[in-house]
């Protein structure tokens, strides 16, 4: 069973986020970029199905993304069978510093998948930067194949794979889904693998990341930015200042007062 | 138009909140309100608040069902042709949300938070990057698909009554050749603490870094007498269970008084613990979405603040 993981690259929350001058976007120049966690869940998933034999699992990600190669390289360290950074053959596609919409990297991704058909694929159930980036059920729909997203996990099973689909409240349903198939990962059955920086640092050296040009169709449109705003954050917290003592006292108090707290 | 979820023959609180959006939309666009019913009629009578309940009855719509849910809805778009299609941003929207764009060439809005017209123009907001940005978007076109996160809109507007028009589409064929199928339903674990009932919680975000930190927040809470609660990362980990879990895809919570510790507050956490009497949060980052949800806040360093609160709790 071949297992395609799409990847791609989001902006570190921890970093200070601010906005192009027009209003419109992220300055994304300045920003740290890391895997996003959704995709870390869904390269764990299909490396527990890679343990469990006769899988092969093939890391892809967009030439375009910051930290792409890095991200590649790491998914080598962890076992990946192989990495690929697609690029968009056509003249000029250069997609600049905004970055790729959801519809344009599925488009290339399914441009990949027609040349080079996957049994599975296996990516994250969503990606926090884009305001529709539900990747798997968009390249589902291009490819025709069938898809379940919010996965909890994956399980070969006879010409299929049984999934586990998470609910509100911890219900879920267990359904089997039969190959080919694309599947949106929540989270894997145990947490994502690490791997050390020796070993990513060795897989660097070895090289064996393949960059391959693909010509994909012309992507649907999607929704048109306007504005970026920072949500307000302050203003309605009432924000407790002092040591940590003092802070510490006065979180006691406001317990206090409710009876939550029993004490003087 | 609506897609209505339903578990249990129980329609979602999260359908009458869609419910109570499309109609105000509709009363600016002067259209009827639709909810597509995939699945037994007899729910119809829960979705009494919308002007019309498009049905449609298949074995495989009894429960959810992804590739069903899709062919169905699919076919109902293609006769109804709303304007908007509204659906929750949790499974089901986040199944078909971006399949249908692609298939009913709608652009999508997802994690949206405010929806309206503008001059003409559908403009959604979404809360994207956990909630730290509010991307304002427009959905050009002459039809849209938002999928709108929990409790952004009220329940308010009249659920139950039963005045709402029905009428029937015959399922599409592709619901007899059906690429999956339902193996069966998993009920949740029943907890050894039931964190909705308590009094007051304490919760625990990816801020505590490491499962043996996570005893400092155990002190606090047992020298409170309340349950130790958590976000969807900490029982990812497989450091507390999932019953604990706040959220979304947890549980949710109205405690009396609810303490945040190294939580971010992203919309899918917030869904779970909003209706919080008295939420309290301490987070590093000023600049945390759970302070835009929080009555009191402090920046100060959780492994800082929470031995403090314990020594303070035991005297
Ligand atoms: C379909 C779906 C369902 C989901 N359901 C849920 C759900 O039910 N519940 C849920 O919680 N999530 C859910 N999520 C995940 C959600 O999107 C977020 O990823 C998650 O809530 C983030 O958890 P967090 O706040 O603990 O972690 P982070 O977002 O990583 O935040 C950690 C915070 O800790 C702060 N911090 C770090 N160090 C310290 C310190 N020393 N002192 C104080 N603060 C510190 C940081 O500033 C940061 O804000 C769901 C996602 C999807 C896609
Ligand atoms: N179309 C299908 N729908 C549901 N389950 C199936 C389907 N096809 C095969 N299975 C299940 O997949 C498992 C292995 O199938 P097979 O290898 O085809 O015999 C068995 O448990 C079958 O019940």
């Amino acid at each position: 069973m071949r297992i395609v993981v799409p990847m791609k690259s989001v902006p570190d929350l921890v970093e200070e986020i601010e906005f192009t001058a027009d209003g419109t976007g992220i300055e994304r120049e300045q920003l740290k970029f890391v895997l996003n966690e959704w995709d870390a869940q869904a390269l764990e998933e299909a490396l527990l199905l890679r343990d469990s034999g006769g899988v092969e699992v093939v890391a892809v990600g967009c030439a375009v993304d910051p930290e792409i190669d890095q991200i590649l390289y790491t998914a080598l360290a962890k076992g990946a069978d192989a990495a690929v950074r697609l690029a968009d053959a056509r003249a000029g596609s250069s997609s600049g510093p905004a970055g790729i919409p959801v519809a344009a990297r599925a488009a290339l991704l399914a441009a990949y998948l027609e040349d080079q058909p996957a049994d599975l694929v296996i990516s994250g159930v969503q990606a926090p930067d884009d305001p529709d980036g539900q990747l798997p059920p968009t390249l589902a729909a291009l490819l025709g194949l069938p898809h379940v997203s919010v996965a909890v996990g994956v399980e070969a099973d006879g010409d299929g794979v049984t999934v586990r689909q998470e609910f509100a409240g911890g219900l879920s349903h267990e359904l089997w889904v039969g190959l080919p198939a694309v599947i949106g990962v929540q989270s894997a059955r145990q947490a994502p693998r690490y791997a050390p920086i020796s070993r990513i640092r060795q897989t660097m050296s070895a090289g064996g990341l393949g960059e391959l040009a693909v010509t994909p169709r012309e992507p649907q449109g999607g929704p048109v930015p306007r504005r970026m705003l920072q949500p307000a954050t302050t203003g309605h917290a009432e924000m407790l200042t002092g040591s940590p003592g003092d802070v510490a006292d006065q979180i006691v108090e406001l317990l206090r007062s409710r009876g939550l707290v029993k004490g003087e | 138009m609506v897609l209505a979820e339903h578990t249990a023959g129980q329609v979602s609180e999260g359908t009458h909140e869609l419910i109570g959006k499309a109609a105000e939309l509709a009363a600016v666009l002067g259209g009827a309100t639709e909810v597509a019913l995939l699945g037994p009629r007899a729910l119809a009578d829960q979705l009494g608040d919308a002007d019309v309940v498009v049905c449609v009855e298949h074995p495989a719509l009894a429960e959810y069902l992804p590739e069903a849910y899709e062919e169905a809805l699919l076919e109902v778009l293609a006769q109804r042709s709303p304007r908007l299609l509204l659906m929750s941003n949790a499974t089901v929207g986040l199944d078909l949300g971006s399949a249908l764009s692609v298939r009913w060439e709608a652009p999508l809005a997802a994690y949206v938070a405010a929806l309206g017209f503008d001059d003409g123009a559908l403009v959604a907001t979404s809360k994207i990057l956990g909630g730290k940005v509010l991307a304002e978007v427009e959905l050009p076109g002459e039809r849209a698909i938002a999928t709108v996160l929990g409790g952004a809109f009220s329940a308010g507007a009249g659920e139950g009554g039963g005045g709402a028009e029905i009428l029937g589409v015959a399922p599409p064929a592709a619901l007899d050749a059906l690429r999956m199928s339902l193996r069966r339903v998993v009920e949740p674990d029943a907890g050894d603490v039931d964190i909705a009932a308590a009094d007051m919680l304490v919760s625990v975000g990816r801020g505590i870094e490491t499962q043996d930190n996570l005893e400092i927040m155990a002190e606090l809470a047992d020298a409170l007498g309340v349950p130790l609660s958590a976000s969807r990362p900490v029982v990812d980990a497989g450091w507390l269970p999932k019953t604990r879990q706040v959220g979304q895809s947890g549980l949710k919570v109205k405690p009396r008084a609810y303490l945040a510790f190294g939580i971010s507050g992203a919309p899918e956490h917030l869904e779970g613990m909003r209706g919080a009497e008295l939420i309290v949060a301490c987070n590093t980052d000023p600049g945390a979405p759970i302070f835009g949800i929080a009555h009191y806040g402090t920046t100060v360093d959780l492994f800082d603040l929470v031995p403090e609160l314990v020594d303070r709790v035991h005297n």
